[in-house]
């Protein structure tokens, strides 16, 4: 029989994990073969930064949306609905504290749009904590009607923006010192893009390294991997699945706070708009990998800032080739998570 | 006679048939009961929206598959009739060749779409069909040189259906035989014969297993049936029966545009039609358009007052702004998914079923 492998194969190293590098090297190989195309140096630059940030902040959106779904295999079709609620919290904070927004102080202008972000994050955290027990709770499995309710939701709470906040669009100036640009030799770079590259960098390492290093984060893997297995080892994976789903919001709510400055502008429609972008960014990962929800971000908008220097007409459906062109390159997403 | 027209689907309720027959005679009768352009454009939307919606219940109610791309189907084949008409003149031919290529156009697409994304679930699909439409929609409105962008395109029609052509001098039963009205029997005969298409449709063996493939895939798949090649045959009779229905909505209008042919809230409003009025009844897309768009014109009167009346009380009277009508059908619409899936139609089933007595129901 095949008994005859030594025990001490069990403690002998375990086979290295297997790092799939290539849709690592996807983004900045893009980025440098669109270098000779858009011919300027400095505009590239410029380029390249406004689609970092894009990507940063679609990233934010979509990471609760794929995790949520990686982890409880429940799509929220009602995901934008965390976006504007997010957005429209914030205005409570930068609204009223007008003065703080167009003071002229590096510190006052962060800590209002900080208490903003705050504030924001509480509200759509909780919100996601309400919308997972009422709204979602009784469909788990349900795939179609997982779909119409989140939809259903979505539209409800749509029309509960309207009415708490009213029909017409708000203005949400950016702050006094997040205005202009630096220059460094030719190229501009907008001081809040750099802000948006840096805040959702830091979101994505802090949550690699959650993911990675907490215990929270191994449960959380292995409840991707297989949710039963993490419940019979008796872990209440009930509360995890609560905790990301909020998590999960309160991120959609971070990014509609930093999509909302950036826009300036707000409509209770700007959820609806970026639900299509972040499901395009979540295929293209692979549903339920953070990882390749991050490169996908990354990936949709730099393609978009670079095609639409490059030719405006394209960049109107940039999303859905690139999205055709890696899906018939790996069907299931960069990086398809193993279960599904 | 008329179980062989409703392919032995007969309402199986009482009251039911009774609203059946209340919405046909309504539509049928309609030039003739009520007066004004308005209510007589309340009936043609309806009239074009039992097909849409029917279509779409074909897609959601009978195959389990969940479509965002289906006002872009609706979208092509207004903007195919619309477009032709606008460069080609107002002539039948023109009609023809726009009905041809947009049925073309879309049959491509639904193709293309289902083999590329229907293999896999439900969800994919569902979200694969949300970005194309949004991409056609944003298509639609950007290339302005070939579709009139955001402002659309207003086109003239075939003589025999332009409201300043009269058929006969003089009136009948107080109406004069004008092209509107020649038009409004087009749609109303139109969409009487879809939807009686689509009955024989989900009635037949095909419609069989599609309701099979619903239930249970895998169960249909090891019977021998080819669960995708009968998904992408749903996929693309759905789009074309939507296709149809832009083509007649397009030569009612005389107008096509992004905002009334390809926005999402035409989508939401299908869906919120057939959940409300029952998933998986070609009766159900009747009755809920016939509700839902009366409503829509009609409802919004009066919120409007009740929002007056309360105007009083600040936060509240938004509540009932004549505009936040989507609020209330929207809490219906998931009201409806958690407590009666089977929607309107389905209710009225059931209680046709209790009256009857039980041991009825054990025999079918």
């Amino acid at each position: 029989m095949t008994t005859t492998t030594p025990v001490v194969a069990a403690d002998a190293e375990l086979p290295k994990v297997r790092v799939d590098v290539l849709p690592l090297l996807l983004v900045p190989l893009i980025a440098l073969a669109m270098l000779p195309l858009v011919g300027s140096f400095p505009t590239w630059v410029t380029l390249t930064v406004a689609g970092l940030a894009m990507g940063m902040m679609v990233f934010m959106m979509a990471s609760g949306l794929t995790l949520i779904f990686g982890l409880m295999d429940v799509l929220n079709f009602g995901h934008g609905a965390f976006v504007s609620v997010g957005a429209f919290t914030a205005t409570l904070v930068l609204l009223p504290m007008k003065s703080w927004v167009e003071a002229d102080s590096v510190w006052m202008n962060l800590s209002v749009v900080g208490l903003a972000i705050l504030l924001a994050m509480l509200v759509t955290g909780l919100l996601g904590w309400a919308f997972e027990r009422i709204i979602i709770r009784p469909v788990y499995g349900l795939h179609l009607k997982q779909i119409l309710i989140t939809m259903g939701g979505m539209i409800v709470a749509e029309q509960l923006i309207h009415v708490i906040w009213g029909a017409e669009q708000i203005p949400l100036p950016l702050p006094e010192t997040f205005r202009g640009a630096f220059i460094i030799g030719d190229a501009a770079l907008e001081k809040y893009r750099l802000i948006a590259v840096a805040v959702g960098f830091s979101v994505f390492i802090t949550m690699f390294l959650v993911l990675n290093r907490t215990k929270v984060g191994l449960l959380i893997r292995a409840g991707v991997e297989n949710g039963e297995m993490v419940e019979a080892l008796g872990y209440r994976i009930r509360r995890l699945f609560v905790g990301v789903f909020m998590a999960g919001s309160a991120l959609a709510g971070l990014g509609g706070v930093m999509w909302g400055l950036y826009k300036e502008t707000l409509t209770a429609a700007i959820g609806g708009e970026m639900t299509v972008l972040v499901f395009i960014v979540i295929i293209i990962g692979g549903l339920g990998s953070v990882g390749g929800c991050f490169i996908g971000a990354m990936l949709v908008a730099l393609v978009a800032n670079y095609a639409g220097f490059l030719a405006p007409k394209v960049a109107l459906v940039s999303d859905i080739l690139l999205m055709v062109t890696i899906l018939l390159w790996r069907p299931q997403g960069l990086y398809p998570v193993a279960k599904r | 006679m008329i179980k062989t027209l409703l392919s032995g689907d007969l309402p199986r309720s009482r009251l039911l048939s009774g609203v059946l027959l209340l919405v046909f005679f309504g539509l049928a009768l309609a030039p003739f009961l009520v007066s004004g352009a308005r209510s007589l454009n309340v009936a043609a939307t309806i009239c074009v929206f039992i097909v849409l919606v029917a279509s779409y219940d074909l897609l959601l109610g009978y195959t389990g598959i969940v479509s965002f791309a289906h006002t872009m189907f609706y979208g092509i084949g207004a903007y195919g009739v619309g477009l032709a008409l606008d460069g080609m003149g107002p002539t039948w031919w023109a009609v023809g060749v726009g009905t041809a290529l947009a049925l073309v156009v879309s049959l491509v697409l639904a193709l293309l779409i289902g083999l590329f994304s229907l293999r896999v679930r439900a969800i994919f699909y569902a979200m694969i069909t949300l970005a194309v439409a949004a991409a056609f929609a944003v298509l639609a409105s950007q290339l302005s040189d070939f579709t009139g962008g955001e402002d659309g395109r207003t086109f003239k029609v075939p003589q025999l259906l332009q409201p300043s052509f009269h058929l006969i001098d003089g009136d009948i039963l107080g109406r004069s035989i004008d092209g509107k009205l020649i038009t409004y029997y087009l749609l109303f005969f139109s969409a009487l014969g879809l939807t009686l298409f689509m009955l024989r449709i989900v009635n037949s063996p095909f419609g069989r297993v599609l309701q099979a493939i619903r239930e249970n895939d895998f169960r249909a798949e090891a019977l021998g049936y080819r669960t995708v090649i009968y998904r992408t045959l749903a996929n693309c009779l759905s789009a074309l029966i939507a296709t149809l229905a832009g083509i007649l909505m397009a030569l009612w209008l005389r107008y096509v545009g992004p905002k009334t042919m390809l926005s999402f809230e035409i989508m939401t409003d299908i869906l919120l039609i057939v959940v409300i009025g029952g998933m998986g009844t070609i009766y159900g897309a009747v009755i809920g358009s016939a509700v839902f768009i009366l409503a829509q014109n009609y409802l919004q009167v009066l919120m409007g007052q009740a929002s007056a009346a309360l105007s009083g009380v600040p936060f509240l009277s938004n509540f009932f702004h004549p505009d936040r009508w989507l609020l209330w059908l929207g809490v219906l619409f998931v009201l409806s998914v958690y407590f009666f899936p089977t929607g309107i139609v389905g209710k009225l089933r059931a209680g046709a079923i209790v009256d009857r007595g039980a041991p009825k129901e054990s025999k079918t």
